[in-house]
């Protein structure tokens, strides 16, 4: 019953509409995004984490020091 | 290379770790008390600030503010720190975010018993306690951004985006869910009313479990599991994805906790298809998880910390896959208002929050004290007491929800209601309800495991309240890397991030609310719903601070099965002069939207004295308090005005007689009680409350040719 009068609001289809572009370009452009990403990169920062004192200014996992820590 | 020495403050992880632990025991406590409520109605000790209407808020939110709030600052203030390789911003601002918080929980604590809350499910602190909110939150946020902006880290690290959009959409949540009209210090009304508040609290209430129970958990996820695992996470290319996705789809599937409600039938649909694509990034970051364990399996054997994080991330896993399956229609029709709902949340923070925090704990104290975990016998046995309690919690609840449900839904081959007496079907589950606080109960003891094993792993190291660190300052050049430019780009500026996560969260948000607020203008009056009188205005707010919500929906689905329980099923154009709704989530009563002219006066008085008087068996409390407690009319006044001012249209001036229009209705109820043999009084709660019990859905019925 409710529904009838949500429809009376001018132009409530284009809400749906909408949400659905928006969340496929968003989607797809993460996609595209990640697939994109530089491989030296990635495995950079999934060693972040793990290695306290790598250099923080390299793009390759490199320390400072004590390499086994 | 020049390298910069510097500390870690592990100061305030140590003091949030600690509080979460103390909260964490008292949530529980409280959890256990309702539970055996449920069946041993007199464990209130006939004290009203025990009673379970008022407790379980307090058990809600010790558990996600107090004991889950507080792990995951103390997870993030250690994390945080590490990532970016830089202490964090202002050590003042840390103390004042830790005791801030603090304060928070105990004027929370306070309140809530004495009955001083605004009924909405996890959002029940007065407006005075929500300023409060705000301003601490706000300090947590400006602390980790002057973290992340004075970071020698050039890159930030998935988790961090998982606190930034924490941060970010906590943030508008709880201004737009808590816009109130203070009516005294300690009384407010929602702005928004009936339809309206329902959608905005449910989209309040579904992303509060996705931002403060799911992104920063997912963030700890990501530094702590590899910590733990001493590996690196199994893709970085599925965390951004999942990331983006996750923050993008959840803030849409609020409306999927109204279903066959009065909402609108696109938004419950908007709901439940958002629900359904919520699975594959919930997925993405689960899978993400155990993947990272691949090839180390043998280590969880072994390592009690990984058996914590692999159950919570299975429990994040069957808890996000069970969500949208209870945003289909036809099994939210089963599930809604029964048990069902309550094993999905207890699967969330008793698996996924519980088991992750202890794992976290369990890996952080040690290497804070500079020394090896006490016992790993007795974190192991900690690890499957908490585990059995979850299963000893989750399936008879599971049982009872799906088993209640189908009762009420019961005819005979006649084609009338096979179990009419509500009570009968609790009755029935009671069984269940013991079970489940037996589970409870081992969760409970499992508890005092952990604060043992901590306590002594603490003593036997060295607290190291500042760590030295060191690295190379932030160095401003170009990017080295080839491919991937915009996403560094965003991740290198902090600030940019979050406004673009801000912008995500706001698509979702406002094309599900806009519509709503539209609503108002284009909602069908019903002519016969007129605002409530003085005292059942009065009477409501009573029902309010008893917590009755907690227990009695009121709110008919438009199912067979419920309208031939209760009545005609529930209009939009019922509610309007309802600040705040009161819908409710939870069947364990009846529903009660049609109660009035239901049952005498009598009956409710005698009702109220004690329940087992007019119904024998029933779980439901005594509210002895409310036949001795006179009621206080000097707020009338206010209220009258605060309504009008919302929109309620009770004439100019009407504050000046409403007490006067209220005692003589109070008159006419005391009249007809003490007719009945009942020696009552005109200036009693329980009149009010009778008086608003006896108008609930009544509107509707005086003239059916009004209803569309």
């Amino acid at each position: 019953m409710l529904s009838e009068h949500i429809s009376r609001i001018d132009g409530i289809a284009i809400y749906p509409i909408i949400s659905l572009i928006v969340f496929s370009i968003l989607f797809i452009g993460t996609i595209v995004w990640v697939l994109r990403l530089d491989k030296k990169y990635l495995t950079r920062m999934e060693n972040l984490p793990l290695d306290s004192n790598f250099d923080n200014n390299s793009e390759e996992i490199k320390f400072y020091n004590n390499p086994e820590k | 290379m020049q390298v910069e020495k510097f500390s870690y403050d592990n100061q305030i992880v140590k003091q949030f770790m600690i509080a979460s632990v103390v909260f964490a025991i008292v949530g529980m406590l409280v959890g256990l008390i309702i539970a055996v409520q449920l069946y041993v109605p007199e464990l209130n000790f006939g004290i009203q600030y025990l009673t379970f209407g008022r407790i379980r808020p307090l058990h809600t939110n010790a558990v996600i503010f107090a004991f889950i709030g507080n792990i995951m600052f103390a997870g993030v203030y250690y994390s945080l720190q590490r990532v970016c390789k830089a202490r964090m911003w202002n050590d003042k601002l840390s103390q004042f975010h830790f005791w801030g918080w603090q304060l928070i929980i105990l004027a929370a604590a306070i309140t809530l018993p004495l009955g001083i809350t605004t009924s909405k499910e996890y959002a029940e602190l007065e407006w005075p306690i929500d300023l409060m909110i705000a301003v601490v939150w706000l300090s947590f946020g400006a602390n980790m951004f002057g973290t992340i902006l004075k970071r020698r880290e050039k890159h930030i690290y998935v988790a961090v985006w998982f606190y930034i959009a924490t941060f970010v959409t906590i943030t508008v949540l709880h201004v737009v869910n808590s816009i109130e009209l203070p009516v005294s210090l300690f009384k407010s009304y929602s702005v928004y009313a009936g339809v309206q508040d329902a959608l905005v609290q449910w989209w309040y209430g579904h992303n509060a479990v996705a931002f403060f129970l799911t992104t920063p958990f997912l963030g700890l996820m990501y530094y702590f599991l590899p910590k733990a695992a001493n590996r690196p996470v199994y893709s970085y290319r599925l965390s951004i994805l999942h990331f983006w996705a996750l923050i993008f789809i959840y803030i849409w599937a609020g409306p999927h906790h109204l279903l066959y409600s009065a909402l609108p039938d696109w938004a419950q649909s908007l709901g439940t298809v958002f629900s359904i694509m919520l699975i594959a990034p919930s997925w993405g970051g689960m899978l993400n998880g155990l993947l990272t364990l691949r090839g180390a399996w043998d280590r969880v054997r072994d390592n009690p910390i990984l058996k914590f994080m692999v159950v919570a991330v299975t429990a994040y896993g069957m808890a996000t896959f069970e969500g949208p399956m209870l945003s289909l229609k036809s099994v939210n029709a089963i599930s809604h208002f029964t048990d069902w709902t309550i094993a999905h949340v207890h699967i969330g923070a008793l698996g996924w929050n519980g088991m992750l925090s202890f794992g976290i704990l369990y890996w952080m104290i040690p290497k804070m004290w500079g020394t090896e975990l006490y016992s790993k016998k007795l974190a192991n046995s900690h690890f499957w007491i908490s585990t059995l309690g979850i299963v000893f919690y989750a399936v008879p609840m599971y049982w009872a929800g799906i088993a209640q449900s189908l009762m009420w839904k019961q005819f005979t081959p006649l084609g009338v209601l096979q179990y009419p007496n509500f009570l009968e079907t609790t009755l029935q589950i009671i069984p269940m309800y013991i079970i489940r606080s037996f589970g409870g109960l081992l969760y409970f003891a499992g508890m005092f495991m952990l604060v043992y094993n901590l306590i002594k792993t603490a003593k036997a190291g060295k607290f190291i309240k500042n760590e030295e660190a060191e690295a190379a300052p932030y160095e401003k050049d170009a990017d080295k890397f080839k491919r991937g430019m915009i996403h560094r780009w965003l991740e290198k500026r902090p600030v940019k991030f979050a406004l673009l996560a801000l912008v995500v969260v706001l698509i979702g948000g406002l094309v599900e609310l806009v519509p709503t607020f539209l609503i108002k203008s284009n909602i069908p009056t019903i002519a016969a719903v007129k605002p409530y009188s003085p005292l059942e205005l009065q009477g409501r707010d009573i029902y309010i601070r008893e917590g009755c919500v907690s227990c009695h929906s009121q709110l008919v689905r438009p199912f067979r099965s419920e309208t031939e329980r209760y009545g005609e099923y529930s209009k939009a154009g019922e509610y309007v002069y309802d600040h705040p709704f009161l819908w409710g989530s939870k069947r364990t009563g009846p529903d009660l939207a049609r109660e009035g002219n239901k049952y005498p006066n009598v009956w409710h008085y005698l009702h109220m004295e004690d329940p087992r008087q007019m119904s024998p068996g029933s779980i439901m409390p005594r509210f002895p308090w409310l036949l001795t407690q006179t009621l206080d009319i000097s707020t009338t006044p206010a209220k009258i005005n605060a309504m009008r001012s919302l929109g309620v249209p009770y004439e100019i001036g009407y504050e000046n007689f409403a007490n006067q229009d209220l005692q003589k209705q109070a008159d006419v109820i005391t009249q007809d009680l003490i007719k009945n043999g009942i020696p009552a009084e005109p200036d009693k709660d329980i009149i009010a409350l009778i008086a608003y019990l006896q108008r609930l859905g009544t509107d509707i019925k005086v003239n059916q040719a009004t209803i569309k």
